[in-house]
């Protein structure tokens, strides 16, 4: 019966996610499936965040690095020119494994870069470097410690990706390849394959939703829900906090990379500003709106709210609207603004249908 | 310049930003210690108080500008915890932190709203823009001066008033066990007001001290809170005295990395001690272990 | 059950938000315009706005252009790439503009500058990096000068007086990277040498222990700092409250006398390369820009109670070659208003006479700046 109501879950998800796209090409502004697809990578971010915060019960307010890493490792492989070793063997045998590539750039003639593929693979393993040698010894730190932690953690990516010129200092870096991956399956900001991209990104969210959806139901989530309400407790029940608290910052910060690594190739640049504190107060902002033990709330309540900001919405008052959401949302409803919205709605459609309700009253 | 007169300047120069840093930290330590919320908007009180000053320095003279200024920015601190901490003491801390920043973006937006984009600055206490003190062959700004007094007289004047009168008495028994204070009578969400407002005013001041050497913009709030918070934790919470210690040695420590790598690294440098000191000794160099333990997140 | 209500309402609140995007296709010429209005670039997005603002009630005051209206969508970028590459696509699938002006910075201009050359927009930025014209993109212009320029002025007047080693000091965003670029660039071949290279946080409070840095190292004449506000101020102060008494050169930064006023006795004589915008009371009635400048000056001045400064001037020129092109290529067409911006020759802007080319797409020669120096809390040309 749970099977049936979670597939039945799922293919309402995949019919909105189309209607949406079939209801913006109606009203001719499938244009808006852009920042939609930009929105759905920081919801990526935010969904990692809620595990941390949600179950886990402790507070990033540095997961903008980790985007940030992801994005600037594969920007600066796939457009560095590694050109000088052109001519050396181990790169010549790189060259024939598909590491490097040689490409045609529009100004500067031929230049040699590392495949998006190959890059992908590196930002992934540099992120979880950092994660575990970051996660190690803060995650043994309680509150507001760990708070400190992860934002001078943030605030020393990212002044480091402002001092280094490899990195584009100040401006970033731009001009990042598309990443073609498989057969059909582009990351790309062209216009002709927008529509794919918003399908790509919806797609690689809902999986990762449902594989994280399964964790937390599984052994794992209810080890972090036990230890998210009292961890001695928890330890003294055989529980290995520390191990499960370090995984689950590491698997966060995976996901931020992951973003990162998508939403750079999609729009073909970064900034170091992805990896400062402006940044990730605002994914505490959505995962905390979304109702932080929520994934799906994170998830929704975050694209929304993106897709506003970056379609210029909220105008000049766009830091305000985040602060405005972060002080209303945790008074009023502390877990998240969707249970009230949820029941509120319930009790409508209850009123409405009558009957109908009450069939349905075991949901 | 010789190595020794080199030396001592980037001292002094250290001990100009460190006291900076140490007289936001006050402000920090002075609610944690009271009420156990983390304050990221206390970086906003020192805007606000050199915003205000500055408007009101347009028609008043300057002393009667600061003093004004620092009563209404407490009385903001009050309002804004009465509005926003009152009717909600069943939240975990977290959710207060989280208020405080949303607090944070709200006023410096609504800063900029109020006052526009540009920079200003409060004239100088003593002396103006060029004149220096020389200690020695170094130099070193009159007005820094005031900032490190008015973080010595700050500490004092909280020493004083949190041991020996009725209200800080009443303050400390709050922090230390809210039960038993309200068991005892003590009208727990009157000094929580009380802490926020002080803090506030003590944030204000320090605005308006500062103003001269840093110039007074609607974004600073944000990165002296940063520094502000680090010195805290640095030093130690429950302790006055400790941020401003805390406060110096950030500052002392960011001067020297000047003088041994590329300035742009001084911050990486900061805050990397900062994670050392965090991973090794997280109750910072005067604080005391126990207390930090039992607090539940 | 409850969860498919919740997914479904909030499906349909997603997808009725562009409903209520802006977007009127009717009588007047849209003119999308990326501004950093809010956040760390807003000394430079505000005025912009401002001065677009302004300009744009004139223009239709007086008719409009080609018997129609103009019409300016504003995007607040705040300065962030990632925004003003969203934006930059909306306003070119959606709104449809002519052209775009802005954005405020190097970094948000280059991340827009392959999209707007691919969708065949005319761009003309209000950022100054060389990079954004070089090398050139048939729709890609800029209206300030460029940084290598600003670097000459500088050089020059530092020859004239006998300067050959100096300390550049600058901050860590675009504007001081984009500087301090040119500065090594172009020092070996005027002979000069930089001796120390420092890059401070932009943000800093007090900047005594990097300008400590320079003292120690002998044989300084002089010093140069690549930056905006505050930072140029408290550069300024505290070079002399440490007691390092050598000339200080600014860039073209500094381009709003609030700043002088703000370092106060300590600005006096700092010497800097910028418009005629800000001297405009010292030029000659006869001069070709005095008119212009001084009408701007003017209705800057009073209708928003504050001083005029060199970077809404910027947003001024990049709107005025946009007007210009309008006119002379005679309809609303992308390609035809850029072929025309590209032959424009002899217009008379607030940075400078701006003369485009094919190869040239900043259109302002070495004559656009004039050397400045501070004098009693005020900017007067500098005389050798």
């Amino acid at each position: 019966m749970a099977k049936m109501r979670q597939v039945i879950f799922l293919t309402a998800v995949i019919a909105s996610l189309v209607a949406v796209h079939l209801f913006l090409r109606a009203i001719g502004k499938e244009y808006c499936l852009t920042q939609l697809t930009m929105s759905v990578y920081y919801a990526i971010v935010v969904v990692g965040l809620c595990l941390v915060m949600g179950y886990a019960g402790q507070v990033s307010l540095g997961h903008g690095a980790f985007f940030a890493l992801g994005g600037y490792t594969t920007a600066i492989l796939t457009t560095h020119d590694f050109s000088r070793f052109q001519h050396a063997p181990w790169a010549r045998a790189l060259r024939q494994a598909h590491v490097f590539v040689v490409k045609q750039d529009l100004f500067s003639g031929q230049v040699m870069n590392v495949t998006p593929t190959i890059a992908f693979f590196a930002a992934m393993s540099v992120t979880f470097l950092v994660a575990c040698l970051i996660g190690y010894p803060a995650l043994r730190l309680k509150g507001h410690y760990l708070a400190m932690a992860t934002l001078g953690f943030g605030l020393i990516v990212n002044k480091m990706l402002v001092g280094s010129a490899l990195a584009g200092g100040a401006d970033g870096i731009t001009n990042v390849p598309e990443w073609r991956i498989a057969g059909l399956l582009t990351i790309s900001g062209k216009t002709a394959l927008r529509v794919q991209n918003y399908y790509v990104a919806c797609g690689v969210a809902l999986v990762l939703l449902l594989l994280l959806r399964n964790l937390v139901k599984s052994r794992v989530g209810r080890a972090l829900l036990a230890i998210h309400d009292g961890e001695t407790a928890a330890g003294a029940m055989g529980i290995n906090t520390a191990g499960y608290k370090l995984k689950t910052f590491v698997l966060s910060a995976l996901l931020a990379a992951l973003a990162g690594v998508l939403f750079t190739h999609y729009t073909g640049g970064i900034a170091p500003s992805e990896a400062g504190a402006l940044k990730s107060v605002r994914y505490v902002t959505l995962a905390a709106a979304g109702g932080m033990a929520n994934l799906w709330g994170g998830a929704i309540v975050s694209t929304i709210i993106n897709f506003f900001s970056l379609r210029g919405w909220f105008g000049t008052y766009d830091n305000a609207v985040f602060g405005a959401i972060l002080i209303i949302i945790i008074s009023l409803t502390p877990e998240g603004p969707l249970k009230p919205l949820g029941i509120w709605l319930r009790r409508a459609w209850d009123r409405c249908a009558g009957t109908l309700g009450n069939e349905h009253g075991a949901a | 310049m010789e190595e020794g007169n080199l030396a001592l300047q980037y001292l002094l120069s250290g001990v100009t930003k460190g006291s900076i840093y140490a007289i936001v930290a006050i402000g920090f330590n002075l609610i944690y210690s009271a009420t156990g919320v983390l304050n990221f908007a206390q970086g906003e009180f020192v805007m606000l108080g050199g915003m205000i000053a500055y408007t009101l320095w347009q028609f008043l003279p300057l002393p009667v500008a600061v003093a004004a200024s620092v009563v209404l920015v407490a009385l903001i601190g009050c309002a804004l915890e009465i509005l926003f901490f009152r009717k909600l003491r069943r939240h975990s801390i977290l959710h207060m932190i989280i208020i405080t920043m949303g607090l944070s973006i709200v006023i410096q937006e609504a800063a900029l709203h109020v006052w526009d984009e540009k920079v200003r600055s409060l004239p100088y206490f003593t002396g103006n823009e060029i004149s220096s003190v020389h200690l020695f062959g170094a130099a070193i700004s009159p007005q820094v001066i005031w900032v490190l007094g008015t973080a010595v007289v700050s500490v004092v004047f909280l020493h004083g008033f949190l041991r020996y009168t009725l209200q800080g008495r009443a303050m400390r028994a709050c922090s230390s066990n809210p039960e038993a204070a309200a068991l005892a009578g003590i009208n727990i969400s009157n000094m929580r007001t009380l802490s926020f407002g002080l803090s506030a005013a003590l944030g204000g001041l320090a605005g308006c001290v500062i103003s001269p050497i840093t110039m007074t913009h609607y974004e600073m709030g944000a990165p002296l809170a940063i520094k502000g918070f680090a010195a805290a934790i640095l030093g130690g919470f429950g302790n006055p005295m400790a941020a401003v210690v805390g406060g110096l040695f950030v500052g002392i420590v960011e001067a020297f990395s000047v003088s041994k790598m590329p300035a742009a690294y001084s911050d990486v440098v900061a805050f990397a001690i900062l994670l050392l000191v965090l991973f090794v000794r997280p109750h910072g160099l005067f604080g005391e272990p126990t207390a930090e333990s039992l607090r539940e997140f | 059950m409850k969860r498919l209500i919740v997914v479904a309402v909030l499906g349909l609140c997603l997808a009725s938000g562009p409903l209520f995007a802006q977007g009127k296709a009717s009588e007047p010429i849209k003119i999308g315009a990326i501004f950093a209005v809010t956040g760390p670039a807003s000394f430079l997005g505000a005025p912009e706005q401002k001065t677009v603002e302004m300009f744009v009630d004139k223009v239709n005051k007086e008719g409009g252009v080609l018997g129609r209206k103009l019409e300016i969508v504003l995007k607040d970028s705040a300065a962030d790439p990632a925004k003003a590459g969203s934006f930059a696509k909306q306003l070119i699938e959606e709104d449809k503009v002519l052209a775009i002006i802005g954005p405020s910075t190097s970094g948000e201009t280059m991340q827009i500058k392959a999209l707007c050359e691919e969708n065949k927009v005319p761009l003309i930025s209000c950022a100054a990096a060389e990079v954004i014209v070089n090398p050139v993109a048939k729709y890609v212009f800029k209206t300030p000068q460029k940084d290598s320029q600003a670097v000459t002025w500088i050089f020059n007047t530092m020859k004239d007086k006998g300067i050959s080693k100096i300390a550049v000091v600058s901050s860590n965003d675009g504007f001081g990277k984009a500087g301090t670029e040119q500065l090594v660039n172009l020092a070996k071949d005027s002979g000069i040498e930089i001796l120390a290279n420092e890059v401070y946080d932009k943000q800093a409070t007090d900047l005594t222990d990097v300008l400590t840095k320079v003292k120690g190292t002998a044989g300084v004449q002089a010093v140069v700092n690549w930056s905006i506000v505050p930072a140029q101020s408290i550069v300024a102060k505290n070079m002399k409250q440490i007691g390092l008494n050598v000339p200080l050169f600014q860039s073209h930064g500094f381009g709003n006398v609030k700043y002088a006023q703000q370092a106060g006795a300590a600005a006096e004589g700092t010497l800097f390369p910028a418009g005629r915008l800000l001297v405009v009371g010292e030029l000659p009635d006869n001069h070709p820009q005095k008119a212009l400048l001084a009408s701007y000056k003017k209705d800057y001045e009073s209708r928003f109670k504050e001083d005029v400064s060199t970077f809404g001037g910027h947003a001024y020129d990049a709107l005025l070659v946009v007007v210009e092109g309008l006119k002379k290529a005679g309809s609303p067409d992308r390609d035809k208003v850029r072929d025309a911006i590209e032959n424009i020759k002899g217009l008379v802007g607030t940075a400078g006479i701006f003369n485009f080319s094919p190869e040239d797409h900043t259109g302002l020669a070495l004559d656009a700046f004039e050397m400045l120096t501070v004098k009693n809390g005020k900017f007067v040309i500098y005389k050798k």
